[in-house]
């Protein structure tokens, strides 16, 4: 959003479409933790998806492929939530 | 097809709420304002309205539930008076900001303290800034032909803003009057569909509603607010035109009765000027030129119709049934505005706080131009 723009221009309220919004990638001020998964022990239960808080969890259709870093606060939610241990947090600087 | 039935303010505004039929109506019961919920709730209960009343623990939530509601794209209505309003006022002012074109019925009582539940403005006038439409009425007709036109300007493109039908606790909340109801199908036809520009309930337009705003854009988004109050004008006056082909009855902002040649005249809102209009007729058949200007909106205050309307006046006598401590009281700080260089008298007046009635004979004063700034205070012990 290179200029600001004028009262005229912006819908009632300042609702906005999700092609005027701003995506800020927030994962820069992470935990020093970042979630790492060893999908051979997935079940593919999706509870780190309906947990976390950040929607940082990444599905592909129904089926967990990972996690968006660029959001990712490093919680531990998602690998505490995990019930097959798949969920592993690793050191930010590894 | 209109039917003339005996019900009170609050009465009339329940039976206008069952012909609406709104989706959702959240609400917290509060003296005066609980016989139309009470009323409403009874329709619902009895089938014969097929809101989804949410019974809330407050009404901080009320309005909370108002605001998701109507965003949501579900024709909203909720009611409440005083204190219910006092701890809405921090959503009222959302609700505004969002364009959330809520409807309320507000039974005007007192605020406390000393706690009372009997009828003044000072509710009306804590949100008086907050952005909404405050539209006064004179008796449960208007109370009713009010709620029946309020989603239709509330729902205007243009203006989008919550709307509030003021009418006087217990004055009119609690008095049966003969009303004149519309045919259910008039109703359902004059409100037509429910419409908000981006319901949050068409998931396959998603937006962001509310967003935070800071220095950049704040100012912008409030401004919009400003437009939208201007805009509401025309469109109360517009939708009032359309309601008046309906029902040969004609609400207007300012009601000029009797003003034609008046040299001292009473500005006042609510069921007062009812009595206000008896003492101007006793006066003016006895020769005396006065007259009144009743107030049907408040906001948008209509400034440049009462500065024409009272260009010729003498005197004109403000009453405020709400004081403002230490500064002046908010409708005649409205009419000094409106009518600042125009070079006529300006009187001040309170009244009626906390439901103290203002009597034929002290209009009739007032009108005369012989009763101090606090109308009707006790300033001496009299008999009780």
């Amino acid at each position: 959003m290179g200029e600001l723009r004028p009262w005229q221009a912006l819908a009632a309220g300042g609702t906005l479409a999700p092609a005027e919004v701003e995506r800020p990638v927030t994962g820069g001020w992470r935990s020093d933790l970042r979630p790492e998964a060893d999908l051979g022990r997935c079940v593919n239960c999706l509870l780190c998806w309906v947990y976390c808080p950040d929607s940082a969890v990444v599905l592909d259709g129904e089926t967990f492929i990972g996690f968006d870093l660029d959001h990712c606060k490093g919680c531990e939610i998602c690998a505490e939530a995990c019930p097959t241990g798949a969920i592993a947090m690793v050191a930010d600087d590894e | 097809m209109s039917e003339l039935q005996l019900v009170t303010g609050g009465e009339a505004v329940a039976h206008a709420m069952r012909q609406i039929d709104p989706d959702v109506v959240p609400v917290y019961p509060i003296t005066p304002q609980t016989p139309i919920i009470q009323g409403f709730a009874k329709f619902v209960a009895d089938g014969k309205a097929h809101g989804e009343i949410v019974s809330v623990e407050s009404e901080h939530s009320a309005m909370s539930a108002a605001v998701g509601a109507a965003l949501a794209g579900a024709r909203t209505i909720t009611a409440t008076s005083s204190q219910g309003l006092a701890l809405m006022a921090e959503v009222v002012y959302i609700a505004a900001a969002m364009r959330a074109p809520i409807v309320m019925a507000l039974g005007n009582r007192a605020l406390s303290g000393p706690i009372n539940i009997h009828c003044d403005h000072s509710d009306s006038m804590l949100i008086r800034d907050a952005g909404v439409i405050q539209l006064f009425v004179e008796n449960a007709q208007e109370a009713y032909d009010v709620m029946v036109m309020a989603p239709r300007i509330a729902e205007r493109p243009e203006v989008l803003l919550p709307v509030v039908v003021c009418q006087d606790g217990f004055t009119i909340t609690h008095s049966a009057e003969p009303v004149e109801l519309l045919s259910d199908e008039e109703v359902r036809r004059f409100v037509g569909e429910y419409r908000v520009p981006y319901p949050l309930l068409d998931v396959a337009h998603p937006t962001t509603q509310g967003p935070f705003a800071m220095p950049d854009y704040y100012y912008e988004l409030r401004h919009q607010q400003i437009i939208a109050m201007d805009a509401a004008l025309a469109a109360i006056d517009e939708v009032a035109a359309e309601f008046e082909t309906l029902t040969g009855r004609r609400y207007r902002s300012l009601e000029r009765y009797r003003l034609d040649g008046a040299r001292r005249a009473v500005v006042a809102l609510g069921s007062t000027a009812g009595t206000v209009k008896e003492a101007v007729d006793l006066l003016r058949a006895q020769g005396d030129p006065v007259g009144l200007l009743r107030l049907g909106s408040f906001r948008p205050f209509p400034s440049a119709a009462v500065a024409e309307a009272l260009a010729d006046v003498d005197t004109v006598v403000v009453l405020d049934r709400a004081d403002s401590p230490g500064g002046a009281p908010p409708l005649h700080a409205e009419i000094a505005t409106a009518l600042y260089g125009s070079g006529g008298e300006l009187e001040s007046h309170v009244y009626g706080l906390g439901g103290r009635d203002l009597r034929l004979a002290e209009a009739r004063e007032l009108l005369a131009g012989r009763l101090p700034t606090y109308v009707g205070l006790r300033s001496e012990a009299c008999p009780a």
